[in-house]
């Protein structure tokens, strides 16, 4: 047993009611901790606690009830045996009667009647004794708002776990729920409310037991609430209003004996103005009455009705064009919730009791009135903007009404079906084409709009209910369903119908929505599900071919171009989703083919971005028609570039651009979604690279360079995508190629193309690379900067070599393809099993090899020529040649060896910077002019490599090319090479040479992230700047900057990431011995530190207090007066 | 603690004018000339520190004055004589020990700091006086979470 001094003065800071929130709060876990390791008991903690619970001062024995109660809650998952329990709940029993300390009474009794059973619940009988102590003594109104949510809570554990004692209560419970919600308003309490009043009505189910004399006034409490609205912005609340009004729906709908007074408060309303109480009460509405029931709702069917036809009919409506051009899934097409609320619960009351609300609506005179007025007129143009709406309403209750059930279709579709039909002087009983020609014909000028957009909504209506029951096998539709009989009477002559709205869609008399329809019914026919309307296949053919004979028709990218489109995509994904092979057949052949075939043929009434977006549209709509489609865009594909690089035709050129924009944008991307992609990448790049291979004059000239491009594009997206394996096969394929290319023919008679290669060397360096080998070299590259970082990549040397001698001429492609080997070769041999393959180390010799010693054939050339051209080669320092291409070549091999981390950028910097540096170079500066530029030229082409090196690229070494990236790769190249510039822009003293450096410096900053950059520099040049006499006004404006920086608040970021180096930076200058503005700034900024999070600094805090206890002893005053509360500042940050 | 306050209503007197900040100038010399620890800027380090009876610096109640404080900036001594307000003044070693944290704190290491109570002003001039001077009982007196934090709030800088 603990010493009972140890835990008594816990009481008395508990108890006390000046100490501080946490101390009571620690002082009352410190004895609930005693209690649950058992080395107190609660008869001990009662006893020592008597005087508390028992004094007659009530604030004080208010603290100490709710220590005991607080203390029980920490308790609620311990054991505590029964007679314990008794007497707790005995005394909180009796405490409710005492009014001046209540809070800690209502947190014990709710914590001790939530005690589950298995830790010693609570018997009946003292339940029931304190519910009757709680309801004789409780007033919930007055109380404050914490309070009345625990009297609440006491109500709804009550309901909830002590059913039994609850409903022995009976009607004095009801009475004091009454009472006790009456006129509450906090939300979070009103929450509680509405469940209490639920879980009540549960409790007594009987309709004539105790809560029917109390339905009435309970309901008066509650239908004050309704509609709910916040008059504050929800966010304040921890309950929102779609919550609360969600319970108090629950609450309305939790009792038929609610009935006679929820639906007239609802339906009046309804009528109100307010719209959030129209969408609720239609809410409430669908809810309640699906809760009370056919038989109590049958009486206010009619009322209902009209209520729900005016919500319908007057709002605000969108137009009929967006209506009809609605995908037919797509049920949430209202933007208007009214509306939309409006029918949902017309649909319900449908489910309900279908035939006495369904007569209602059919036997509307409205409905028929607004029927009449909207077939009145026969244009749509004609039709007034008032009978629009009408029509549109009438549209939606239509559809609603026949998508609730087959027996609602089936009616709907007696009733109205039979009229429209008259209307629009269609026969009415017709299954051959032959009997229909002659009127249909006659009577376009006749065909009622109005009649037709019906028509259609009912359409779209059984379509949806079809295919919803098609996935309920158990409510399955059969054939001879009245709807299903109607419509296949009707649907032959309906097709004629819209057919001929689209062939005469160019006259004048054929307005937009009247092509919407067509449209639109067109589709809807072509994509009923088969089982309920066998179209035969004949039907089926003519729609697709309808619709393909509008697609080439040739008249440009009208709307009806588009719908027709888009209906296409829809019938074909509808064929796709439901596997309907013989469909699939024909719409293969006579939609597919023929779109296919324009775009093979040069002859085309089409234009190309027509038919590309036919074809990308039509095959996205399933897996079969996207091969056929690739199928015919390769095949055009590849007669293009026959075409073009044989012929050099240059129509063919322009026409491979888009159609490689369509196959890398479109195609590939839906392959690399739906699967499948390997494949149709593979064929692709080996089909190009076999062409290139057959084709041995290839002359498309400067009008190919876009085109080029494009390719390389491709085929990088081609072969990024592919596995290793397959890149394995291309690359080898392109290597193959790339072997018999003309500039490496022409050496005589050579033992091996690695030889070749190496010997082609000395040769090429100067010549013009041929329009193949280009293309080729560049494809080839292309191939290489996509490959995984895995794959086989055998010839590297060879390959490496051949890059470094082609980008001398200042090939990119090239170039990037180097950076992207560099980047992805293995670092180590053991994973390669070619003995041609070579390591990243092999690699960098090959390249510094090449490119820095004396050995290149640059020189060479340049010694075998003779004369020293410093236009092309330069010396720098100590006798490396290197050229503005080469440094390019070099920033991309750069580049690819800073993202995987590798040291080895360093020495490739330091080229640069030495190309930069260079004191002959500077110093030549001064010479003949076109030296001059060839000077700057080399060190323009340096500075601009950091920019390279550090900037993203899209065109490779990025993660759509599988490069090996670093983690913060661009912050550890910044940190490495800011000081080396930092230095050499300090020891340069030409002025050309310094404005190359500060461009260089220019690219490093600019690309590396900015807050880093930003402090980071600020750090290093004060750690430099501040080593001489010299330069002590900047070092001072530096500091300057960084103390500004701290006392932002945007800069305050970066600085508390680089606390650490900020504070030592700091502490260094305090000791600054030139200038004491500087050390008074950097304590004054050791200051303003101590503002950031204490987290970050304290570490530093001792090392700070031991530099500022030197500043005591500055020699001059103002920097020992500064030292004085710096020092106190960082004192004190422990204390606080 | 003493109910009521040891001397009620003490004489509060005018502040002296402070020293202004020096204009630095250019030249270099300025630049690395010393300006040694004076009797003035001790006085400032002091001047400030609040009475812990009352709201009023010491400065304010004449407890110590720029003359009553020694300074040898070579042999790094200060010397500092204070004036308790009355003669009983049972606070006395409370301000004496103010003084010395408040120096402690301010001044380099290197100096020694005498903190006498005037001479005649006290009743147990001398008990005070070796209580002051006395470092480990200083230190020890600094151990005392109460006496310490009774020093920080006369420490505590004013912002008026």
């Amino acid at each position: 047993m603990a010493k009972s001094n140890s835990w008594i003065s816990h009481i008395e800071t508990f108890v006390d009611i000046s100490s501080s929130l946490s101390q009571q709060t620690a002082s009352r876990d410190a004895i609930s901790v005693l209690l649950k390791s058992d080395l107190l008991t609660i008869e001990v903690l009662v006893k020592e606690l008597g005087l508390y619970l028992t004094t007659t001062d009530y604030i004080i024995r208010g603290r100490g009830i709710l220590l005991l109660a607080e203390l029980l809650t920490c308790l609620a998952a311990k054991p505590l045996d029964s007679i314990t329990v008794h007497s707790l709940v005995a005394f909180f029993t009796e405490k409710l009667a005492d009014w001046q300390a209540l809070h800690g009474t209502l947190i014990g009794c709710l914590t001790l009647l939530r005690r589950k059973s298995n830790v010693g619940m609570v018997t009946g009988s003292d339940a029931k004794s304190l519910a009757d102590s709680y309801l004789q003594n409780i007033q919930v109104q007055p109380l404050g708002k914490q309070d009345r949510l625990l009297c609440f809570e006491i109500f709804e554990c009550l309901l909830n776990h002590y059913p039994d004692v609850a409903a022995k209560l009976g009607d004095d419970l009801i009475y004091g729920i009454c009472e006790a919600i009456d006129g509450e308003k906090d939300p979070e309490c009103l929450m509680l409310t509405f469940h209490i009043v639920a879980d009540l009505v549960e409790l007594f189910p009987d309709p004539f037991g105790a809560l029917a004399g109390f339905a009435e006034d309970l309901f008066d409490v509650l239908g004050r609430y309704f509609p709910l609205h916040f008059t504050h912005p929800n966010d304040d609340f921890v309950v929102k209003r779609d919550d609360l009004s969600r319970a108090l729906m629950l609450a309305f709908a939790s009792t038929p004996l609610f009935e006679p007074f929820v639906i007239p408060l609802l339906l009046d309303k309804l009528s109100s103005s307010l719209p959030l109480a129209k969408v609720d009460s239609l809410k409430y509405l669908s809810h309640c009455s699906v809760k009370y029931g056919p038989d109590l709702m049958a009486k206010h069917a009619k009322a209902i009705w009209s209520s729900l036809k005016d919500a319908i009919c007057h709002s605000p409506q969108e137009s009929i064009l967006s209506r009809v051009s609605e995908s037919p899934d797509d049920v949430g097409f209202l933007d208007d919730e009214i509306a939309k609320e409006a029918l949902l619960c017309m649909q319900k009351f449908l489910l309900l009791e279908d035939g006495l609300f369904l007569s209602l609506i059919l036997e509307d005179e409205d409905i028929e009135l607004m029927l009449r007025s909207a077939t009145s007129v026969i244009k749509y143009n004609d039709i007034p903007v008032e009978n629009r709406k009408k029509l549109y309403a009438l549209g939606c209750i239509l559809s609603a009404s026949a998508k609730v059930s087959i027996s609602c279709c089936n009616k709907m579709f007696q009733h109205f079906f039979p009229r429209l039909m008259d209307i629009l002087r269609l026969p009415k009983n017709c299954s051959t084409h032959a009997c229909i020609s002659d009127n249909i014909f006659s009577t376009f000028q006749q065909l009622n709009f109005g009649a037709l957009y019906l028509c259609i909504e009912l359409l779209v209506a059984c379509r949806v209910l079809a295919l919803s029951s098609e996935n309920l096998p158990s409510a399955s539709i059969s054939v001879d369903e009245t709807w299903c009989a109607l419509l296949q009477q009707i649907f032959i002559p309906l097709t004629e119908v819209f057919h001929f709205i689209l062939i005469n869609s160019t006259s004048q008399d054929v307005c937009d929505a009247d092509i919407y329809c067509g449209v639109k019914g067109l589709q809807i026919l072509a994509t009923y599900p088969r089982c309920f309307l066998p179209i035969s296949e004949s039907t089926f053919e003519n729609i697709l071919t309808i619709f393909v004979s509008i697609l080439t028709a040739g008249r440009g990218e009208t709307l009806l171009w588009t719908l027709s489109l888009k209906a296409l995509m829809e019938i074909g994904a509808f064929i796709e989703k439901f596997h309907d092979s013989e469909k699939t057949s024909s719409y293969l052949t006579i939609v597919v083919e023929k779109v296919v075939s324009f775009i093979c043929v040069d002859y085309s009434t089409m234009s190309l971005p027509q038919q590309l977006e036919a074809i990308s549209g039509i095959g996205t709509t399933g897996p079969k028609f996207m091969l056929q489609a690739t199928k015919g865009l390769e095949a055009a594909i590849s007669a293009n570039f026959t075409e073009a690089s044989v012929k050099g035709n240059l129509k063919s050129v322009k026409k491979l651009v888009p159609l490689l924009q369509c196959f890398s944008n479109k195609v590939l991307p839906w392959f690399d979604k739906n699967g499948g992609f390997e494949d149709v990448a593979l064929r692709f790049s080996v089909s190009i690279w076999d062409q290139i291979e057959c084709n041995y004059t290839f002359n498309i000239g400067d009008q190919g360079k876009e085109l080029l491009d494009r390719m390389m594009e491709t085929v990088k997206l081609a072969v990024a995508g592919c596995s290793e394996n397959n890149q394995g096969l291309i690359l080898e394929k392109a290597y193959h190629v790339l072997s018999n290319t003309s500039f490496l023919l022409k050496e005589s008679m050579p033992s091996s193309v690695a030889m070749k290669i190496e010997d082609s060397q000395l040769t090429q360096s100067l010549n013009p690379l041929s329009c193949r080998d280009e293309w080729v070299v560049s494809l080839f590259a292309s191939v290489i900067i996509a490959l995984r970082p895995r794959t086989p990549f055998q010839n590297a040397r060879v390959i490496l070599k051949l890059f470094i001698s082609i980008f001398h001429k200042g090939h990119l492609p090239v170039a990037h393809a180097l950076g992207s080997v560099i980047n992805k070769l293995p670092l180590s041999r053991n994973i390669i099993d070619v003995s041609s393959a070579c390591t990243l180390e092999e690699a960098m010799d090959i390249v510094s090899k090449m490119i820095l010693c004396g050995s290149t054939p640059l020189r060479k050339s340049n010694v075998d020529n003779g004369n020293e051209s410093p236009n092309r080669t330069l010396m720098v320092s100590d006798d490396d040649l290197v050229e503005p291409n080469a440094i390019v070549g070099l920033a991309w091999i750069g580049k690819g060896l800073v993202m995987r981390g590798n040291e080895k950028v360093k020495d490739i910097v330091m080229v640069f910077l030495r190309c930069l540096t260079c004191s002959k170079l500077g110093n030549t500066l001064l010479q003949g002019s076109s030296e001059q530029d060839a000077y700057s030229l080399v060190m323009r082409s340096a500075a601009d490599a950091f920019h390279v090196i550090l900037s993203d690229s899209d065109v490779c070494l990025n993660k759509r090319f599988h490069a090996t990236l670093k983690p913060l790769y661009k912050q550890h190249f910044f940190s490495t090479m800011m000081p080396i510039l930092l230095t050499s822009i300090k020891e340069c003293d030409s002025p050309t040479t310094r404005g190359f450096l500060y461009r260089a410096f220019g690219n490093v900053i600019s690309n590396a992230p900015l807050a880093a950059v930003l402090i980071f520099v600020l750090l290093d040049g004060l750690s430099i700047l501040s080593m001489s006499v010299a330069d002590r006004d900047l070092t001072y404006s530096l500091l300057l900057v960084l103390s500004g920086m701290i006392m932002d608040e945007s800069g305050r970021e970066a600085v508390t990431d680089n606390a650490r180096s900020t504070i030592n930076r700091l502490i260094g200058l305090i000791s600054y011995p030139h200038m004491m503005l500087v050390r008074e700034t950097a304590i004054q900024c050791l200051v303003a530190m101590t503002g950031l999070p204490h987290t970050r600094i304290f570490p530093m805090r001792t090392q700070v207090l031991q530099a500022i206890s030197k500043a005591l002893d500055d020699p001059k005053r103002t920097v020992r007066q500064e030292a004085v509360s710096c020092r106190q500042a960082w004192a004190s940050i422990a204390s606080k | 603690m003493v109910a009521g306050l040891i001397n009620a209503n003490p004489i509060v007197y005018e502040k002296k004018e402070r020293r202004g900040r020096s204009v630095p100038s250019t030249a270099d010399g300025d630049e690395y000339s010393v300006e040694p620890i004076d009797q003035l800027e001790v006085f400032d380090h002091i001047r400030d520190i609040k009475d812990p009876e009352h709201p009023y610096s010491l400065e304010e109640l004449k407890v110590v004055t720029e003359d009553a404080v020694e300074v040898d900036d070579k042999h790094s001594h200060v010397r500092v004589t204070f004036t308790p307000t009355v003669e009983h003044c049972s606070m006395a070693t409370v301000i004496g020990l103010c003084i010395r944290v408040k120096l402690l704190r301010s001044l380099p290491s290197r100096y020694k700091v005498d903190i006498i109570v005037a001479p005649g002003t006290h009743a147990t001039e001398a008990a005070v006086n070796k209580q002051l001077n006395d470092k480990e009982r200083v230190a020890a007196a600094l151990e005392n979470p109460n006496l310490v934090e009774m020093v920080d709030q006369c420490l505590a800088p004013s912002y008026d």
